[in-house]
């Protein structure tokens, strides 16, 4: 028992590399020099003779779709991949003991975040996995009329971020449960559960530049929230979420959200930066853009951009050095534009034009002066080659026209 | 001495792993959606974009498609005194398999008459540009119906 909270004491000891601008990696255009020969030590029949390349690779705008590991949360989490390899559920040894010691360090990472108390952090694989549990919480009712409000807290398109104050405020006085999918917002923009009266949040693990396969849910404990268990078996993490619990990815869970909360200010001054530099740039240089979404209540880092008489997906193939996500039909599997560009009130032909671009923690100034002077020429050209552009250059309304269906 | 040792581990696991071949990475991962080389050529290398000019009797212009779906596509097609095609032009508001298939037709309706320049099937242009099958309605032979319908109404 002593020793348990020895090796507990001893893993709070250990610091991530902390300080805003201290250690973050800036980067130029990327270029990557692949050298093969280091991919793996053991040999294969299939593989190339080892020889070093060079290797452009796109540069990333796509950070809502995933974020790239930060250097410091890697670093975190080596360690537990390599040499405390334990279970953190084993009891009877010191394998066990210092892997649970990791994990309930990172369980407090996390709760401090979001203003929580660690016991009501719960890992998980994913937010995906804790919305899960939050909505079939629902079922689970105690109170035959209790019913669940869920909300997104930042938005992945457009980035809005939701009034959750306010709407925690509500549900609080109607005794209501309230859900919030935080994934885009923890760690981004100041989250406090009890400011806010959120009695189940969502947390995802590579939307804060930490390792996928991991995320967490947040369960109120007073007053209690029972939820039912998507999983069962062996009873782990309170009964809620059975399974050995993945001690390196949620070290890096922690590590990603105590860099995150050193960081947020630093990041969300020099997202802001960028992102304001992007817009006023590409609205500068061309004509017919609009920018979706409340430019008031907005998470800077998520810019979706409209260009009239141009398709989305079109764009995107001009725009192949740079990784970016649109919301047009063309790139969903179901040929049906964004539902949120839809639910906004966007015009279906804008809703086919829009580009999300995104910008993270790593984004350099270089990148985005280069995606703007990318983006403005291209789009340009596509306007030369669009028959849309052309009637409006001739003075045509093009909501007067009667259009074929093919 | 830990070297050798280590020499004739490395080779009893290849000898291993050569029993078990790996298949090369790509056909262990998704499809991915990489642009066809084809496609992408279309595009930075345009054929026949442009405009005729509308009002002339030899010139036959077709519009199709809508915004709202995100695919519009305006082909125009210039016929000699033979009824055949010597000039050809497009403009399209869509995707890049949409763009590329628009600019594939007029290439190949150039030499043709109208009638044999009707027969190019959207089948023919997707397998030219290999495009996967989510993306066949891209490749419409509507715009060439439809202007060269519009020369015909000029020409009677």
């Amino acid at each position: 028992m002593l020793l348990r909270t020895a090796w507990r004491r001893a893993a709070a000891a250990v610091p991530v590399s902390p300080g805003p601008n201290s250690t973050a990696p800036t980067r130029g255009l990327r270029l990557r020099v692949v050298d093969h020969a280091t991919q793996s030590d053991v040999p294969s029949a299939t593989a190339t003779a080892p020889q070093a390349e060079s290797e452009l690779r796109p540069l990333y705008m796509d950070v809502q779709a995933t974020t790239p590991l930060d250097p410091r949360v890697l670093d975190a989490m080596i360690p537990y991949l390599v040499n405390y390899y334990g279970n953190p559920h084993s009891r009877t040894h010191a394998y066990g003991w210092e892997s649970e010691a990791a994990m309930e360090h990172a369980r407090q990472q996390v709760a401090s975040l979001i203003g929580a108390d660690p016991r009501e952090i719960i890992f998980t694989s994913g937010a995906t996995e804790s919305n899960n549990i939050a909505i079939k919480e629902l079922e689970s009712a105690i109170q035959p009329d209790t019913s669940l409000v869920s909300v997104m807290t930042v938005n992945n398109e457009i980035g809005v971020k939701q009034p959750i104050a306010e709407i925690g405020r509500i549900c609080s006085s109607r005794k209501v449960y309230f859900h919030t999918d935080a994934a885009q917002a923890v760690g981004k923009i100041p989250l406090d559960v009890n400011d806010m009266k959120v009695d189940l949040m969502s947390i995802s693990g590579h939307k804060i530049y930490g390792p996928k396969g991991v995320g967490a849910i947040y369960i109120r404990r007073r007053p209690r929230v029972r939820v039912e268990a998507l999983q069962s078996g062996g009873g782990q993490e309170r009964g809620m979420r059975s399974g050995t619990v993945p001690t390196p990815l949620v070290v890096g869970l922690g590590a990603a959200c105590e860099v995150a909360q050193q960081e947020m200010e630093y990041d969300h001054k020099r997202i802001s930066k960028l992102a304001e530099r992007l817009t006023q740039k590409i609205m500068k240089s061309l004509p017919d853009v609009v920018m979706n979404g409340d430019p008031e209540h907005h998470y800077p880092g998520c810019i979706n951009l409209s260009f009239a008489y141009v398709e989305g997906e079109s764009l995107l193939m001009a725009l192949k050095d740079v990784a970016l996500s649109s919301g047009s039909a063309c790139t969903s599997a179901s040929l049906e534009p964004s539902y949120v560009l839809r639910a906004i009130g966007t015009d279906e032909d804008l809703a086919h034009s829009s580009i999300r671009f995104g910008i993270g923690r790593f984004t350099t100034e270089e990148e985005v002066d280069y995606t703007v002077e990318k983006c403005i020429h291209h789009v340009k050209r596509l306007r030369e080659m669009s028959p849309l552009w052309e009637m409006v250059q001739d003075g045509i309304d093009l909501k007067s026209i009667k259009w074929t269906q093919h | 001495m830990a070297a050798a040792g280590a020499g004739r581990l490395r080779r009893a696991a290849s000898a291993l792993l050569l029993r078990s071949p790996r298949l090369p990475a790509r056909e262990l991962s998704a499809p991915a959606r990489l642009y066809h080389k084809k496609v992408v050529d279309h595009y930075e290398n345009p054929r026949n974009v442009g405009s005729l000019d509308k009002t002339s009797k030899n010139v036959g212009t077709g519009l199709v498609g809508a915004p709202a779906c995100g695919d519009v596509m305006k082909l125009q097609i210039q016929v000699d005194e033979k009824g055949k095609i010597v000039d050809a032009r497009f403009k399209t508001f869509g995707c890049g398999s949409a763009i590329a298939s628009s600019s594939l037709a007029t290439e190949w309706v150039k030499g043709k008459t109208v009638e044999e320049a009707l027969t190019i099937k959207n089948t023919d242009i997707a397998k030219e540009l290999c495009l996967p099958p989510v993306k066949l309605h891209c490749s419409r032979e509507g715009g060439m119906r439809n202007s060269s319908l519009n020369l015909l109404t000029k020409l009677v």
